[in-house]
C-alpha cells in the first residue's frame, strides 16, 4: 500500500492557472485556502502559466502511477476525492452519477483491463455508456498516468478535452458518450471486430440502470447474444435512481437479472462498492465464444458522501464550498 | 423476381464484391433487408456478412464499433430505416468519430411507390446534407452508381449512398462517370440549365427533350455528390443562364434545390431559380412510383410547364 504523508496544504499548495471556469472563479479561488488534501509527493509545478485567472487547487493525495496500480480501494477513494473536487471547482454536477460507479471504475482500471498502452490496438476497450458519469473515468485515466494532473486541473475549462461527458480524441477514451443507450451497441461492433481479428482482447462497457429505458439497449443485447460474443461484458450501474426520480417510479427495471437472463446473457449480481469482488467476478468470465456477460452492480448513487446518498438532487446539482469540505471530510473518515 | 438487368442495387452489389475481393477490411450489414439483392455477397463472403435483425440503431452502432477497429462495414436498409431511423447514432458514431462506415439507403422519393409514406425517401439528402462530416453520394443511374462505390468506398470518413430501385436506370450520355465533388454535364444549352440527382435524372432528361422540341434547348447537369458540392462547377454552369431549374424527388426544403440556393445567394449569380420537388406532405392515397410523382408535378410534362412558366413569368 502506498504511504500516505500528511502535510499542511500551504506547502504543497499549487499555483495552478486553469482556463476560467464561468461564475464559479471566485469562489473557486478560495479553494486553496481549506487544508483539505494529502500529499505523498512534492510539489508538483504547473506549466500552464499565462492561460487564465490563476487558482488554488488541492493536489490529489496520491501520484499517478503509469506502472502500478494502487490497491482497488485507496483507488476507488482517490476517485472519489477527484469527482468532488473537480466537480467543484468547475462547478458542475452528475456527481452521484460519477461517486456511484467510483468503485467499479477503480476494479476496471486496477486489476480487469489489459491496457499496457493506449495505443495497443490489442488491448481491451472500455467503454463508459453512462458518459455524464466521466469524471470518475478521468480520474482513473489520471491515475494511470494517462492524464496529467493539470490536464485534468482544466476539467470543463475552455479547450480542454475533459468536458461532462469522455471525448473519443482524449487519450485512453475510444468513443465519445453522453447520449444514454448507444455505447453497448459500439461495444457489440468492438466485441465482434476482436473476433474476427481472432484477438483475445475484451470490450467492457458500463451502463446505467436507466440507460435500459432506451430500446437500442436492448437491439444489442440481442445481437451480442445471436454472435456469442463471450469477449463482451456489460457492467450495469445499478442505484435505481435516474435524473428526476427513482427508477421503479419511472420505468421500472425489476426484474433486472431476469431481463438480461432471459434474453440469454450469463449474469452475475455483485455489490458494486465492493471493488475486489468486482474484480473477482470479472476475471473468472469465460471470455470464449458463448453467452455475453453482464454484471449487475447494486450501487448506491452519491456512495461515500452522506447527503448525497439515494438522493435524486444529487443527478444534477454542483456543490456549494460548504457541501465540499463536508464530503472530503466524509471521504478522510472513510480511511 | 430478382434484381437483374441495370438495376442499381445489383450495381452496388457487383461493385461491393469487387471492392471486398480485393479489400478485406470490406463487411456488410444488413437491417434484415435485401432479399434478391444481396445475395451474391452473402455467397461470396459469408463471414463478413451479418443481419443485424429489424435494429438499424444498433447496426449503426455495431459498425461504428467494428470501423473503430479497422473495417469499413457497409449498412444496408430503406433509405427511411437507414437514414432516420438511426440518425442520431450515425451523428454521434461515424460523423462525429469520423469513421469509415458506409450508410446505404435504398429507395429514394417514391421509389417504394404502394408501401407508403413509411417507405418514403423525402428528406435524406437534406438531413445529410446538413451534417458536415458525411460524403453524400447519389448516383443517376446503375452504371455511375458503381463507379461511385469504387471510387469513394475507402474515403477515410463516413459516406451515405442514396440508391434507386428505378427500373433500368440508364441515363443517356453519361456514361457512367463520377468525380468526387464535381458536377456532370449531359447537355450543352443555353439560358436555363435544366439540374437534377438521383434516377429522377432520366424524367428530367426526357422534359429536356421536350423543351429542345418546342425550340428551348436547356443544358442539363446532375449532381451526384454533396460534402464536398460541386459549388464551383455549379457557378460555372449557370455563367450564361437567366434561369435555373432543379429536379429532384425530395422534399424542397433542403435537397439540391436548397444547395443551388445557398450558391446563387453566397456567389451573388443573377440568376432565377426554380425548385421542383415535393412541396408538401404526401397524402394517404397509394400510388406507383410514376403516379405519385406525377402528383408532385415530377413527371416530365409538369417538370416542362414549371420551366416554361418561369421562363414567361420573367419576360
Amino acid at each position: 500500500m502506498a504511504t500516505i504523508v500528511e502535510e499542511p496544504r500551504k506547502n504543497a499548495s499549487q499555483q495552478l492557472a486553469v482556463p476560467p471556469p464561468g461564475q464559479d472563479l471566485a469562489e473557486a479561488a478560495h479553494t486553496g485556502s481549506v487544508a483539505v488534501a494529502r500529499f505523498r509527493t512534492a510539489n508538483r509545478t504547473s506549466n500552464l502559466a499565462g492561460q487564465g485567472q490563476t487558482i488554488h487547487v488541492a493536489a490529489p493525495s496520491l501520484a499517478p502511477l503509469a506502472d502500478q496500480f494502487l490497491p482497488t480501494r485507496m483507488a476507488a477513494l482517490e476517485i472519489r476525492r477527484i469527482i468532488i473536487e473537480q466537480s467543484y471547482r468547475a462547478h458542475v454536477g452528475h456527481i452521484g452519477s460519477a461517486l456511484s460507479i467510483a468503485d467499479i471504475i477503480a476494479a476496471l482500471y486496477g486489476v480487469v483491463l489489459r491496457i499496457d498502452s493506449c495505443e495497443d490496438p490489442n488491448r481491451d476497450r472500455f467503454i463508459l455508456s453512462k458518459g455524464h458519469a466521466a469524471l470518475a473515468l478521468y480520474a482513473a485515466l489520471h491515475l494511470r498516468g494517462w492524464i496529467s494532473w493539470d490536464e485534468l486541473n482544466c476539467f470543463c475549462g475552455d479547450g480542454s478535452l475533459l468536458g461532462v461527458h469522455p471525448e473519443f480524441e482524449q487519450r485512453g477514451i475510444d468513443f465519445t458518450t453522453g447520449s444514454l443507450g448507444q455505447g453497448l451497441s459500439m461495444a457489440v461492433g468492438a466485441a465482434l471486430a476482436a473476433r474476427w481479428q481472432l484477438s483475445s482482447r475484451r470490450v467492457f462497457v458500463l451502463l446505467s440502470d436507466a440507460e435500459c429505458n432506451e430500446g437500442s439497449v436492448w437491439e444489442a443485447v440481442m445481437l451480442a447474444k445471436q454472435q456469442r460474443l463471450g469477449n463482451l461484458i456489460a457492467v450495469i450501474d445499478v442505484n435505481g435512481q435516474q435524473a428526476l426520480d427513482y427508477t421503479n417510479r419511472v420505468l421500472d427495471l425489476d426484474p433486472l437479472e431476469d431481463r438480461w437472463r432471459a434474453f440469454g446473457w450469463d449474469t452475475h449480481v455483485v455489490d458494486g462498492h465492493n471493488p475486489d469482488e468486482l474484480a473477482s467476478v470479472m476475471l473468472e468470465l469465460d471470455t470464449r465464444p458463448g453467452p455475453p456477460h453482464v454484471v449487475l452492480a447494486k450501487t448506491v448513487s452519491g456512495k461515500g458522501v452522506s447527503f448525497m446518498q439515494n438522493q435524486i438532487q444529487w443527478h444534477y446539482l454542483p456543490l456549494s464550498r460548504e457541501q465540499r469540505a463536508q464530503a472530503l471530510w466524509e471521504l478522510e473518515a472513510i480511511t | 423476381m430478382g434484381v437483374g438487368g441495370d438495376y442499381m442495387r445489383q450495381a452496388f452489389v457487383q461493385a461491393l464484391v469487387d471492392i471486398a475481393s480485393r479489400d478485406k477490411r470490406v463487411v456488410l450489414l444488413t437491417g434484415d433487408l435485401g432479399f434478391m439483392v444481396l445475395e451474391p455477397f452473402m455467397k461470396a463472403f459469408p463471414g463478413r456478412f451479418m443481419n443485424a435483425g429489424v435494429a438499424e440503431q444498433n447496426m449503426v452502432g455495431t459498425a461504428t464499433g467494428l470501423a473503430d477497429s479497422g473495417y469499413i462495414p457497409f449498412v444496408y436498409s430503406i433509405v427511411p430505416f437507414s437514414v432516420l431511423r438511426p440518425f442520431e447514432f450515425i451523428r454521434n458514431g461515424p460523423i462525429y468519430h469520423r469513421l469509415p462506415v458506409r450508410i446505404v439507403g435504398v429507395g429514394e422519393g417514391f421509389d417504394y411507390g404502394h408501401n407508403g409514406f413509411t417507405h418514403f425517401g423525402l428528406e435524406d439528402v437534406g438531413v445529410m446534407r446538413m451534417q458536415p462530416g458525411i460524403t453524400t453520394i447519389v448516383p443517376a443511374d446503375s452504371e455511375q452508381a458503381g463507379n461511385a462505390i469504387r471510387a469513394t468506398y475507402d474515403l477515410p470518413g463516413p459516406v451515405y449512398y442514396r440508391l434507386s430501385k428505378k427500373d433500368h436506370l440508364s441515363l443517356p450520355n453519361l456514361q457512367g462517370r463520377f468525380q468526387l465533388g464535381r458536377a456532370n454535364q449531359i447537355l450543352e444549352g443555353k439560358k436555363v440549365l435544366v439540374l437534377t440527382m438521383g434516377g429522377i435524372a432520366t424524367e428530367a432528361f426526357e422534359a429536356c427533350k421536350i423543351l429542345a422540341a418546342d425550340g428551348l434547348s436547356p443544358a442539363f447537369s446532375v449532381i451526384s455528390s454533396f460534402n464536398p458540392s460541386p459549388a464551383d462547377d455549379l457557378a460555372r454552369l449557370l455563367a450564361n443562364c437567366s434561369h435555373v431549374c432543379t429536379v429532384e424527388e425530395h422534399y424542397l426544403n433542403g435537397g439540391l434545390g436548397g444547395w443551388v440556393a445557398e450558391v446563387i445567394a453566397e456567389k451573388g449569380l443573377p440568376c432565377r431559380l426554380v425548385r421542383c420537388g415535393v412541396s408538401a406532405v404526401p397524402s394517404c392515397a397509394t400510388g406507383s412510383q410514376e403516379f405519385l410523382c406525377k402528383e408532385h408535378g415530377l413527371d416530365r410534362s409538369g417538370i416542362t410547364a414549371r420551366i416554361l412558366a418561369a421562363l414567361q413569368g420573367s419576360n
